[in-house]
């Protein structure tokens, strides 16, 4: 049936501290992207705020990032929150996040189990209340079908495209099985240097047909980094992000100089692995 | 300790529709005034233009008093006025400027009024209300950078115009990062003159919503998420403002303000 149309879930993994306006935005102009090519249907958004064992420079508490993320999503039909990446004691690679995701989309007969896919590094840590149980894709037809699969595509910016290029930050192999198996959305600016990113990359180019870009022409530039900054100094932030998550940050007092330095002069989870692994 | 000026910021605009960045150059300019010390800023009003600027694709005030009133429904100092655009004609920005001036002076009278009635025992000289409000509210006209250099068009600004405005009232002028009208303050002589009455104010978070493309965006049924309030969102949708019909509205119209002070035509972009 060659109209049927491609099912597509798009997944934010990031640090999303604090979710602002424009991480919002990424999800509508990703969607509005797909659906203009008539080839695909976005049926679900997922935002995934990464685990506190990140370690990045003030980062502040999952639960909090988690929180402000369901409140910018509470007026969104297609986007939710899902909390199972910050909830691991360890960090997580992206990839192992799109391949739960992936996997969690499959027909319950599937024949890898969840737990098979990817092994949860939680230490018998008990948790309050039960993780985000989406109800499984019904199939249209008994055979299994390529095209009746979702496919998961990782959502990002610009930046995390470029980040590929960071020593230790990414392992080579892991950013092939996303742009083969899964595929990226990538937004950016009008004038930004991401088609010569990917030219320059023999991976990326081979897989570029994988990797959508998006141009975004509303300069759109409210960076989180800006969002705690602004905070820090008692300047408003209104209309930036949404109103409830202003509201919650402004109630909890969460960022100040103090929660800018969390984290500070430690590596950054992905480094210190990879750094260990070579050593090993 | 010396008291604070209080300040009232009015922005004169299309609002067509009105979109996060308009409201955010609100919130900018009182943190900037804030900060001076020098300054309390006590509300915010924003103006739609009158139907009759003739600006091509200006859609009813009816609409666009309407979103502005669902987007800062939830804002606790910024309101919308629809004085300027009740009138039969259009109007002069400094005539509106001195409208609201005018009004901000009576509502204070009668809050002295009032104020008297409750504590009819004290003398006016000892009158707690004077007492409190020493210095009467300054109102400066809030726009962003490229406003600023539509002074330079011909036809557009009456001279003397721009004079009471920088003179008797002020500006707050947000501009964008990578754009700098200090330089462009420094040319003109006027602007010049009262510098010290132009408040220029960074725009480091850029947030470049053009309601121009937002309208653009709607008539090819794109998102504008979380780039407008939702309630303005679904007023829209609900009573399909803008359309390819809109947008032809007025076009090949002369902007009324040229057509007012010359027959010579320059083109406006947006």
């Amino acid at each position: 049936d060659p109209d049927r149309k491609t099912e597509v879930v798009l997944l934010a993994c990031g640090s999303f501290n604090p979710i602002t306006n424009m991480h919002l935005r990424l999800f509508e102009l990703a969607k509005d992207y797909f659906h203009e090519t008539g080839k695909y249907k976005v049926i679900k958004g997922i935002i995934s705020p990464v685990g506190d064992a990140y370690k990045k420079k003030g980062l502040i508490s999952a639960n909090h990032r988690v929180t402000m993320a369901k409140l910018a999503t509470k007026n969104s039909d297609w986007v939710e929150v899902d909390d199972w990446e910050s909830s691991q004691s360890e960090w997580l690679e992206t990839l192992k996040v799109l391949r739960y995701h992936h996997q969690k989309l499959l027909p319950p007969d599937a024949t890898n189990s969840l737990e098979d896919a990817v092994p949860l590094t939680k230490l018998g840590q008990k948790r309050k209340r039960e993780p985000n149980r989406h109800k499984p894709i019904k199939k249209r037809n008994q055979s299994p079908d390529i095209k009746s699969v979702p496919q998961v595509k990782l959502l990002c910016g610009s930046d995390m495209l470029e980040s590929f290029g960071i020593p230790n930050l990414w392992k080579l192999e892991d950013i092939t099985e996303i742009v083969e198996k899964h595929g990226l959305v990538c937004i950016s600016r009008a004038g930004n240097n991401v088609q010569k990113f990917i030219y320059e990359s023999d991976l990326l180019w081979r897989h570029k047909n994988n990797i959508h870009l998006v141009e975004e022409w509303i300069t759109n530039d409210i960076s989180s980094t800006k969002i705690r900054r602004a905070l820090r100094r008692g300047q408003s932030i209104r209309y930036l992000v949404p109103d409830g998550v202003r509201a919650y940050i402004e109630k909890n007092n969460l960022y100040g100089p103090e929660s800018e330095d969390r984290n500070a002069g430690v590596v950054l989870a992905p480094l210190q692995k990879y750094a260990s692994d070579s050593k090993n | 300790m010396k008291s604070r000026i209080p300040v009232i910021l009015l922005a004169c605009g299309s609002f067509n529709p009105i979109t996060n960045m308009h409201m955010r150059l609100f919130e900018l300019a009182r943190d900037h005034l804030h900060h001076t010390g020098r300054y309390q800023v006590i509300e915010g009003i924003m103006s739609p233009v009158n139907d009759k600027y003739g600006k091509k694709g200006l859609v009813s005030a009816r609409h666009r008093i309407a979103m502005a009133k669902l987007a800062l429904e939830t804002s606790d100092w910024i309101r919308v006025d629809p004085w300027e655009s009740e009138q039969e004609t259009w109007t002069e920005t400094v005539k509106v400027l001195r409208h609201h001036y005018n009004e901000s002076l009576r509502s204070l009278q009668c809050k002295k009024e009032f104020m008297k009635t409750q504590h009819p025992t004290e003398t006016s000289a000892g009158d707690s209300l004077s007492c409190q409000h020493p210095v009467l509210p300054e109102l400066k006209l809030l726009c962003g950078a490229d406003f600023l250099q539509t002074f330079k068009t011909p036809n557009l600004w009456k001279e003397e115009d721009i004079k009471e405005i920088v003179e008797k009232f002020g500006l707050v002028c947000i501009s964008r990062a990578g754009s700098d009208p200090s330089q462009y303050i420094k040319e003109s002589e006027l602007l010049s003159q009262f510098q010290h009455n132009i408040f220029l104010v960074r725009e480091w978070i850029q947030n470049e919503i053009s309601a121009t493309q937002i309208r653009s965006a709607l008539c090819r049924g794109l998102s504008v998420k979380y780039l407008l309030p939702d309630p303005v969102i679904s007023y829209i949708a609900q009573h399909n403002i803008y359309t390819e019909q809109s947008e032809r509205s007025s076009q090949g119209q002369l902007l009324q303000p040229l057509g007012l002070h010359s027959t010579r035509v320059t083109p406006l972009s947006d």
